[in-house]
């Protein structure tokens, strides 16, 4: 298992570079530059700036350059937000993203998960086709309505949650954006997990298990879930990358300070190191997590093996 | 231990489902005791509801499935009684067993674990003791190397391991009664002995009553004190297992029993030219060697097999499952690769190319044995009959082709106005029958069928047997038929090769090969198929 994971995160290495390399290139293809403003600059500052940073030599060097400060760790400096480095910008937002993410995972897993399996053990029952409901609810309706719709009822309205900002990692700041985050992703595992546990509940080993008196609690958890929760996990893999990356619209809305924010803000001002930045943690979260899940299957799978 | 009355009755028991075309009535008024020790087998042909009468005594229905009627159990109502009340009952007093051993067993938990929990459940083991009476039970179900094998999980166990695992589980509380859905069905002719036999050694030792539900006669002669008689949801006729067998009453009964393939084919002219050579035929399948260097190894599939066939010849290919038996029926006609030298019209077809080869396909027809999963879903039958002409006879236009579809579905006994419909508005049976004429529109010279009515019930497995022979006999076509099933092939085939592990142990004329078998394992194989009574009565000695 030791070598198999080792073997896939060198795997990994190629892949990277493949990402970064169009990434950088596809960026300068876009028009603009990082110091266009709605002023145009003078051109002898214009050119100092290009200088300052190397932007005025040519693009393979460039590149070269990025690639070499990028094997020491080193994001290289942001265009637009001058005296930060992207790596002191990703240092200070990531965290918070991270944490928003991760709770908005766990919540989506527990609500989603519970809701799942109580639709399927009562399947085309009242509960069923309201949990049905609430998951096409919840993959429907998008974040930048639910969030001021939450951000005006509970801040504004009842008053009982801060409308928005953010004061450090306080569960009044964050109760509002996680479950902004969550809603979607309740709704899909809710269903992943129904039609899992449907098919599960189905099988012969399950009818097995009823055959030999089991209580339900070990026909449905020890029986029925742990194979229904296969296809949530490779679900979970690119969106758990996604979520503890942060969300623009979530961040924008509630005033968060995390990273997600500086992917289109990035893209936005042409600030070229900074969307070599987002592109390069967001490529080693969709590997590491793809690789999680991977160890993930053959550890509650016997049938899968790697080596 | 017990009275003389009956452990289990049930009365007037119907079970009807609700599906989207409305209530389906699956099982009408069937009535069935089993009396303590006694050996019962329910009979029947699929859709009979021999399965769904058990399922429901069990609380086993699929959720549209209802139940009405009695289902006794040493006078305790089992139907519409709660399910924490029937727990009690189930996997401690009456035990089930199921046909695959392979999906019944729970893939992500290893054996041990799967036959403790009913003993932590119903007897309150805790799990030291329960791990001593696994191991014991498996010692009881002669699992080799039990110790060892508590860790495994069913993939890494064969068929036949895997049901003792599940025999084990069914036996852990020591119930009164075992209940065994076909659990011989998915299984080689030597397991299935070797299982039946286990079955009644346990039977004698324990002192319990089997309900045995099958569709396989031999096994019910074999084995029964009692049979069942089951069609379309209703018992034809019940009673002990030699006056059934001896005098049989219903109509059905006697169709059942008359099922068994007969006859033996008369061999083709001596004269008769031979078609197809095979010489040093091998088949091996790599396995592994990733992109990043893991070690591949090669698995020899069929090793060294030679044979000839000649016109109106029938050369049967009998094996267990893994012999290589399907995999050099492939090679015969040309599909997949094989080393060695096969030889049809002159031409060494093993070593053409894809494009020369084609011209040679129309002649080597092959019939599958999965008549569900070998006709395309999405095409109607005169699409799936014809597709071959659109190849091999480009010139022909839609009428002829229509024609020429009519012809071949008169000849397997299907009428041309079906031509319009889809593979699932027929049964089995008549599937196999397009099949059949999907391989005849091309008028070849060899078929190769791999068990081509192993999936079928034995009552249609006789009409497509008479079928087979009837257009042999038209078309003086040569036959390589492939089974498992030891009768079929001896009323079918002039010359027989029995295959294991890849390969040929002996070959030779039908009657020589099963009347007097060279190997062990050849007799093994005719002892399993033929005098089944007698394998089992030997094993059940003391050993």
């Amino acid at each position: 298992m030791l070598r198999y994971a080792v073997r896939r995160l060198l795997g990994a290495i190629p892949t990277l570079f493949v990402i970064i390399t169009l990434a950088f290139f596809l960026m300068r293809v876009a028009p603009g530059g990082p110091f266009d403003q709605e002023r145009t600059l003078e051109p002898t500052v214009m050119a100092n700036l290009n200088k300052a940073f190397h932007l005025d030599r040519p693009l393979y060097e460039q590149y070269a350059v990025y690639l070499g400060n990028l094997l020491r760790g080193d994001l290289g400096p942001s265009f637009v937000y001058r005296d930060f480095s992207v790596g002191e910008l990703l240092g200070a937002g990531l965290p918070i993203s991270m944490l928003l993410g991760a709770c908005a995972l766990l919540l989506a897993l527990l609500v989603g998960g519970t809701l799942g399996i109580i639709a399927a053990l009562k399947q085309n029952s009242t509960v069923d086709y309201l949990v049905i409901a609430v998951a096409t609810f919840g993959i429907t309706v998008p974040n930048f309505v639910v969030a001021p719709v939450l951000s005006l009822v509970f801040g504004v309205w009842l008053g009982i949650l801060p409308a928005g900002g953010w004061e450090g990692a306080h569960p009044a700041y964050m109760l509002l954006p996680v479950i902004t985050l969550a809603l979607p992703q309740i709704a899909i595992v809710a269903r992943l997990i129904r039609g899992a546990m449907l098919e599960a509940l189905r099988s012969d080993h399950v009818r097995t298990a009823r055959a030999y008196g089991l209580p339900a609690r070990l026909v449905v958890i020890v029986h029925s879930l742990r194979g229904a929760a296969l296809p949530v996990i490779s679900y979970l893999g690119p969106a758990a990358a996604a979520l503890l990356t942060g969300s623009v619209v979530v961040e924008t809305i509630f005033g968060i300070p995390g990273i997600g924010r500086y992917f289109v803000q990035g893209a936005l001002n042409r600030d070229y190191t900074l969307v070599m930045g987002t592109v390069v943690i967001v490529a080693v979260f969709v590997v590491l997590f793809n690789l999680a899940v991977d160890l993930l299957y053959a550890a509650i799978d016997p049938r899968v093996r790697y080596d | 231990m017990t009275g003389p009355g009956p452990i289990l009755t049930l009365r007037d028991l119907a079970i009807t489902f609700d599906t989207p075309d409305g209530d389906v009535e699956a099982v009408t008024g069937v009535d069935l005791d089993v009396f303590a020790n006694e050996n019962v087998a329910v009979v029947g042909e699929s859709g009979s509801g021999k399965s769904q009468i058990m399922m429901a005594a069990m609380g086993l229905l699929a959720v549209n499935g209802r139940a009405t009627g009695s289902v006794r159990y040493r006078g305790t109502e089992l139907l519409g009684m709660a399910p924490r009340a029937l727990n009690r009952i189930r996997g401690a007093k009456i035990a089930m067993i199921f046909q695959e051993p392979m999906t019944s067993l729970d893939p992500l938990y290893p054996i041990g674990r799967q036959i403790a929990e009913p003993l932590m459940v119903h007897s309150r083991l805790s799990p030291r003791a329960a791990r001593k009476r696994v191991l014991e039970l498996l010692d009881l179900v002669q699992l080799p190397d039990a110790a060892r094998r508590l860790g495994a999980y069913p993939h890494e166990l064969s068929g036949g391991q895997r049901q003792r695992v599940m025999i084990a589980m069914a036996l852990a509380n020591e119930p009164d009664i075992l209940i065994a859905d076909e659990p011989t069905t998915a299984l080689d002719v030597t397991i299935q002995a070797e299982i039946l036999a286990l079955l009644a050694r346990l039977k004698a030792r324990l002192g319990m009553a089997i309900l045995f539900i099958t569709h396989d006669l031999k096994i019910v002669e074999a084995i029964a004190d009692r049979v069942v008689v089951m069609r379309a949801g209703a018992v034809v006729e019940a009673g002990p297992t030699q006056r059934i067998f001896a005098s049989p009453r219903a109509d059905y009964t006697r169709m059942l029993l008359a099922a068994e393939p007969t006859g033996t084919k008369a061999p083709p002219p001596a004269e008769a030219e031979t078609l197809l050579t095979a010489r040093d035929v091998g088949v091996t399948y790599r396995s592994g060697g990733g992109l990043l260097g893991r070690s591949a190894h090669t698995i020899e599939a069929v090793k060294s097999v030679d044979l000839d066939l000649k016109r109106g010849q029938t050369l049967g290919i009998v094996g267990e499952s893994g012999s290589g038996k399907s995999t050099l029926g492939r090679a015969l006609v040309g599909l997949g690769h094989a080393d060695g030298a096969i030889r049809f019209r002159g031409a060494t077809i093993n070593a053409l190319s894809p494009r020369a080869l084609r011209p040679f396909r129309r002649d080597l027809q092959m019939v599958f044995q999965d008549p569900y999963g070998s006709l395309s879903p999405r095409m109607t039958v005169g699409e799936i009959v014809t597709e071959g002409l659109l190849v091999h006879e480009r010139g022909l236009s839609a009428r002829e082709r229509g024609r020429r579809a009519d012809e071949a579905l008169a000849e397997v006994g299907l009428e041309a106005r079906i031509k319009n419909r889809f593979p699932h508005e027929f049964s089995g049976g008549q599937r196999q029958r397009i099949a059949i004429a999907r391989a005849l529109i091309l008028k070849p010279e060899i078929i190769v069928l791999d068990e081509p009515t192993s999936a079928l019930d034995s009552s249609v497995q006789k009409q497509i047997i008479a079928l087979l022979r009837a257009v042999q006999a038209e078309h003086q076509l040569a036959y390589v038929f492939i089974s498992h099933d030891l009768a079929v092939v001896r009323a079918l085939a002039d010359t027989v090769m029995v295959m294991k592990a890849g390969e040929v142990v002996e070959a030779g004329p039908t009657e020589a090969i099963y009347g007097a078998p060279k190997t062990a394992y050849t007799r093994r194989l005719i002892a399993a198929a033929f005098d089944l009574g007698s394998v089992l009565t030997g094993a059940a000695e003391p050993a």
